[in-house]
């Protein structure tokens, strides 16, 4: 196979940062403070706490809209600052440093604008909860582990980056932990990332291996030099992918991200919709240089993307908890996001799809916060329904939300995800037929699974529980919510005016350059909206037009029955991994006990029970001592002999 | 300053407490703690100030002192460091008043309610039925036992528990200083009578059973390394001008392969059963299960250090064709141990099992970066020791102080503490995370460099161990679920959360693990010369990248492995 050219791509050199540049530290700095201050100075900030964490992380993002100042008027978009000499042993020297580019770039100006909503959202969404400074000392955790993980320059502190988000999603989804049901989401969503880590740790293992280095200055140079053969690229291509499937919850890693829904809904829309869980996309896109070498690496990357946006929009179709269905949906767009993060050429479409999806999706799944907020925590849809009229702002805000994730002309979707497809479409052959036709149909599922979604909770009758009164959200709530209502609506519009957004991410991720298109981009255009109409058609027919039941249907298709249990791969772990591990586990406990240990007491057994029979022969006779001596004697004096003798 | 005898003094120091608290009048208890940690406190001062006049370019030993202590034989009183042993004793410096504090009221006597005795003669009950199921240990199991009617818990002086810990001390600084082979055998050996007399004097109630089993165990590994220390005595006779039990003189000698194996393997299986290594481990589950908590943190913490780094400070040296012709079995005992000691944490009932058991997980990577032979790994493994020091120490006290409250080991007693508890909770869970090599914590540090440094000689056992951590996470979130989170059991509604004393304990010992996580050079760079002496002794050098160039690194390196400081 031939090394893929992507054109416009520069050479990975960072320079060295000066000047207001040299200050992104000041970003992780803020917000990491909050975290240790918060949890420190315990119930004595109970008050101002949340303020203050809310307060640095704004600070983080008026610092980062200071830095992207700074940097377009750059003529070297790329900066690295070092901190310190972090471990240094032998051959293995990794100093701790920042790497700000236009890529990190888009990343921090996401985590932290998108943060700071949350954290205002925060604020009048758990303002009754007894133990909401620690929840806010969490949020702050986890904003400062994000930024370090799309800040750190070399692949090492990348990973404490990649597992402090993993701490703070596990704090976050445990955050009810005396739920058996919270406390047990949480440490699958740990587990599960921690086997993709494997494949992180093993792809650093490998990289130093062969290169001798760890930090992408290094490594991409070795790669952009021809330093670094097909097979060890694929190799480590592969590795990373293992770890960003762990992370983004990607097929066969994804069954924790839909029970991560037991966090507080703040969290699942931070931390499991717009930021955290699209770390492996930027874990991909950053290697770029690397599956430029890999092309069989990168196509099982847009594999893996092809099958998790599949089984994503499936089992949206089949569940009635709002957040699951939310949860899936994230799942399945995250798919798309692989799926061009695959491609060579189409790694910034993937980033332009991230960045709209974390408006989309974090303004849908607080919506649904608010909704639950309104509706005492109930999460069934089946209890929903006419809710428009009691919650208009928002009802606005979702419908900004599913319009733009439907892809619903002009609006932010409509740019990234139709360009998704296209990109899908222009590869040669078989594959684009195939990955083309599978996200094009996708796009109808999820516009049939979102009406349903929208029709369930808003429209039709109230199927509330007594006792109910929904109402409006205050507007700590709603006013983050609108925000991200106006970026699901305009972002896509703005951002690729001028194709603004993706020569901004040129130099890092390249292009594919002037590509003959399989399918003109109007027409890919004109069949995604036909998608969009026979889905929400479809929808609009099932659950529009007829009453919505209280309670799921029985009878139905064996094919409803596997989306309803997750297609059976939750079964199948448990079958294939958690019961043989416990079996595994007992047996080993009871060879631990009988086996070795019975050995060593067997051991100790013989020699009490040959000293107590040797103790016999201590009779008090001197006869017998006498006999023994002159024995003893003998075969000294025989030994005596023989060794002379033999000399 | 030059000629101060640090090392003396240091290990001389927490004698002259004992020589105090013993001089001290009765029923002064208090008065007795107090000068048990002043004491630990001046060990803790002293070693800062030592270690800072360590010169990581400098000589390989560095503050020696040799004096002749047996002519006949010429062993001496030869002691002195290098990096490996500065960071351990430090290490020891470190927990020792921690390990004071956790365990101020451990001794008291304690007038035990009726309720308590009941549970301690059932438990009795149940120890002897398991026991008699075990065969040879039945005997030794029915000694113990709740004494007839016992309104108090049998004879504990605080007196004489904080001597004995003192006096361990000593006994550590000693073992990791002793540069003369006879000495460290004396301290290895000596290292063990305190340690028994915590463990059968102030231990759980199967205190007696775990105490004659770990020293019998220890006496027997001890017994072998013995006959190596001999058999290199009389090789050193026949080669050199005199026998001698010098360190450094006898890794100038030239034994034949063969003649190295049955040495080695001497000192190995002592060491094997001290770190311990799989399959010689089943002694510290019970022994870390009976011991009192501070006197586990000590075992497991630093005790079970000096197997690991006797591996690397006598093994590798004094015997290297042997080392190398071992190291693959070696290396598959560790991978083994990693995994089995992981799965068997996982099925524990028994919080203190538990952790023993993870510390058999995390001797197997220490195992693993010793004898891979390459700068990361062995790096990483001295790191390693010190950092699982501090985690294990620290899950070792927060375990101790959850049983103080909850008043059993079974896990399953235990439920949504942290709604009561949140500080203990935290800091269980803080001390798991460092138990799991959580980056950023120091623990992430080592372990990632032992699999580094391991991946470029052995790739298979080293992706073998990698699954390792994932085992990790599932036995320390296991554990913190079972016990920490869900529904409050109501038992436990009314448990007191970590008093001050408590957290001026784990306070040190989480800030230095993060700190550590962030800037761990102080350690790296006194380890990394140390260990390219033992590199030089086995005639190894790094692998070179496949593919790339590498980088150098710009450590100092030691000017000459032969060299010991002046005096």
């Amino acid at each position: 196979m031939t090394p893929i050219a992507l054109e416009g791509i520069e050479p990975f050199a960072p320079v060295a940062a000066d000047g207001v540049l040299a200050t992104p530290w000041l970003l992780l700095l803020l917000p990491a403070a909050g975290a240790l201050l918060l949890l420190l100075t315990g119930r004595r900030s109970d008050g101002w706490g949340p303020y203050l964490a809310t307060g640095l992380c704004g600070g983080a993002f008026v610092w980062a809209l200071v830095l992207f100042a700074a940097l377009r008027g750059e003529a070297d978009r790329s900066v690295d600052v070092a901190l310190w000499s972090w471990v240094p042993v032998g051959g293995f020297q990794v100093d701790l440093g920042l790497l700000l580019d236009p890529l990190s770039m888009v990343f921090v100006l996401l985590i932290t604008g998108v943060g700071t909503l949350i954290h205002v959202y925060s604020l009048g969404y758990m303002a009754h909860d007894p133990r909401k400074r620690q929840f806010f000392a969490y949020l702050n955790l986890f904003v400062a582990a994000m930024l370090l993980l799309v800040l750190g320059d070399s692949y090492l502190a990348l990973y404490v980056g990649w597992e402090g988000v993993g701490l703070a999603s596990y704090l976050l989804i445990s955050f009810y932990y005396d739920r058996h049901s919270a406390a047990t989401a949480a440490k699958k969503a740990f587990i599960a990332n921690r086997v993709g880590d494997v494949g992180l740790s093993l792809a650093i293992m490998v990289m130093f291996a062969t290169l001798g280095a760890t930090t992408f200055t290094e490594v991409f140079g070795a790669a952009e030099e021809g330093g670094l053969s097909t097979g060890a690229a694929t190799a480590i291509g592969l590795l990373l992918l293992l770890g960003a499937c762990g992370k983004s919850g990607q097929f066969p890693l994804h069954t924790w991200l839909p029970d991560a829904m037991e966090g507080p809904t703040p969290v699942s829309a931070l931390i499991h919709a717009a930021t955290m869980v699209t770390a492996g996309v930027y874990l991909i896109a950053r290697s770029t240089p690397l599956y430029e070498l890999a092309e069989t690496a990168a196509l099982v990357v847009s594999i893996i993307g092809v099958i998790t946006l599949v089984i994503g929009c499936v089992i949206g179709c089949a569940y009635d908890d709002i957040k699951k269905v939310l949860a899936y949906s994230t799942v399945s767009q995250i798919g798309y996001m692989f799926l061009a993060v695959g491609i060579p050429g189409a790694a910034a479409v993937a980033i332009l799809h991230l960045v709209t999806h974390g408006f989309f999706k974090a303004c849908m799944f607080l919506s649904a916060g608010s909704v639950m907020h309104g509706m005492d925590d109930q999460v069934d849809m089946r209890r929903f329904g006419a809710l428009r009229k009691e919650m208009p702002v928002t009802f606005a805000c979702m419908t900004a939300g599913y319009l733009a994730i439907v892809g619903f002309p002009f609006l932010s979707g409509f740019y990234s995800k139709d360009l998704i497809i296209e990109v899908a479409f222009d590869q040669r052959g078989a594959r684009g037929w195939i990955m083309g036709t599978t996200a094009l149909v996708a796009a109808g599922v999820t516009a049939f699974y979102m009406t349903r979604l929208m029709l369930m909770t808003f429209f039709g009758r109230r199927r509330w529980t007594a006792g109910v009164h929904p109402h409006e959200s205050p507007a700590s709530m709603t006013g983050p919510m609108v925000l991200l209502a106006v970026g699901a609506v305009a972002g896509g519009f703005l951002l690729t005016r001028g194709d603004a957004f993706l020569e901004w991410l040129t130099p890092v991720l390249g292009t594919e350059g002037e590509v003959d298109h399989l399918i003109e981009p109007v027409v890919v255009s004109l069949l995604t909206v036909v998608m969009l109409v026979l889905g929400a058609g479809t929808a609009y027919l099932l659950y529009g037009r007829r009453a919505v039941p209280m309670s799921p249907p029985v009878a139905v298709s064996p094919f409803t029955t596997a989306a309803r249990n997750n297609l059976y791969l939750d079964a199948l772990n448990e079958a294939v991994l958690m019961r043989p591990g416990q079996y595994l586990t007992r047996a080993l406990v009871f060879f631990d006990r009988r086996g070795i240990d019975g050995a060593v007491s067997g051991l100790a057994a013989g020699v009490g029970g040959g000293s107590s029979r040797l103790r016999r022969v201590q009779t008090g006779f001197v006869r017998s001592y006498a006999l023994s001596v002159f024995g003893g004697a003998t075969l000294v004096l025989a030994a005596l002999v023989v060794a002379r003798a033999g000399v | 300053m030059d000629d101060f005898p640090w090392l003396t003094v240091i290990g001389a120091t927490p004698l002259l407490g004992v020589a105090v608290i013993l001089a001290l009048p009765r029923g002064r208890d208090l008065l007795v703690k107090q000068v048990a940690l002043l004491t630990s406190l001046v060990v803790l001062g002293l070693t800062i100030a030592m270690c800072a006049r360590f010169e990581p370019a400098g000589a390989r030993f560095q503050f020696t002192e040799a004096y002749d202590w047996i002519p006949a034989f010429g062993v001496q009183y030869a002691v002195g460091v290098d990096g490996i042993a500065l960071v351990l004793i430090a290490l020891v410096a470190v927990l020792v008043p921690v390990v004071l504090l956790a365990s101020w009221h451990d001794a008291d006597p304690v007038e035990a309610t009726a309720a308590e005795a009941a549970a301690a003669s059932e438990r009795a009950v149940v120890a002897r039925a398991a026991a008699s199921t075990g065969g040879g240990s039945t005997r030794v199991a029915t000694v113990e036992g709740p004494p007839a009617g016992g309104a108090l818990r049998p004879g504990r002086s605080v007196k004489t528990f904080f001597s004995l810990l003192l006096v361990l001390e000593t006994m550590m600084v000693g073992v990791f200083a002793a540069t003369d082979v006879f000495l460290f055998y004396v301290f290895f050996e000596a290292m063990l009578i305190p340690m028994y007399f915590l463990i059968g004097s102030y231990g759980g109630p199967r205190r007696a059973y775990a105490s004659v089993k770990f020293l019998l165990y220890s006496l027997f590994g001890g017994l072998l390394m013995l006959a190596s220390v001999i058999g290199l005595y009389v090789a050193a006779g026949d080669q050199l001008a005199s026998g001698t039990f010098n360190f450094l003189a006898l890794t100038q000698l030239e034994l034949s392969t063969t003649h190295q194996v049955w040495l080695f393997l001497g000192f190995f299986l002592a060491f094997a059963i001290k770190a311990p290594l799989f399959p010689f481990h089943t002694w510290l589950p019970d022994a870390g299960a009976e011991a009192p908590v501070g006197a586990a943190v000590l075992l497991v913490g630093v005790l079970d250090k000096v197997g690991t780094y006797g591996f690397l400070r006598y093994c590798l040296p004094l015997f290297p064709d042997a080392s190398r012709e071992l190291a693959p079995y070696v290396i598959a005992l560790s991978v083994i141990g990693v995994l089995y000691g992981a799965l068997l944490a996982m099925g524990q009932k028994d919080l203190k099992r538990f952790v023993s058991y993870t510390s058999i997980a995390h001797f197997g990577f220490i195992g693993l970066g010793v004898f891979a032979f390459t700068t990361q790994a062995q790096t990483g493994a001295v790191l390693y020791m010190v950092n699982h020091g501090l985690s294990t120490g620290a899950l070792f006290l927060v375990i101790g102080f959850l049983v103080a409250r909850g008043r059993t080991r079974d896990v399953d007693a235990y439920g949504g503490v942290a709604k009561v508890a949140p500080l203990l909770a935290g800091a269980f869970l803080v001390a798991g995370l460092s138990s799991l090599a959580l980056p950023g914590l120091s623990t992430f540090i080592s372990e990632f460099l032992v699999l580094v440094g391991s991946f470029q000689r052995y790739e298979v056992a080293t992706v073998l161990a990698t699954i390792g951590i994932v085992l990790a996470a599932l036995y320390v979130l296991l554990a913190y679920q079972r016990t920490m989170q869900g529904p409050l059991n109501p038992v436990h509604a009314r448990m007191p959360d970590l008093k001050g004393r408590e957290v001026l304990a784990v306070a040190p010992l989480v800030a230095l693990m993060v700190f550590l996580g962030f800037y761990p050079k102080p350690l790296t760079d006194v380890i990394e010369p140390a260990v390219r002496c033992t590199q030089a002794d086995l005639g190894f050098s790094d692998p070179q990248p496949d593919e790339g160039e590498g980088v150098e690194s710009d450590a100092p390196t030691p000017a000459d492995c032969q060299t010991t400081g002046e005096r």
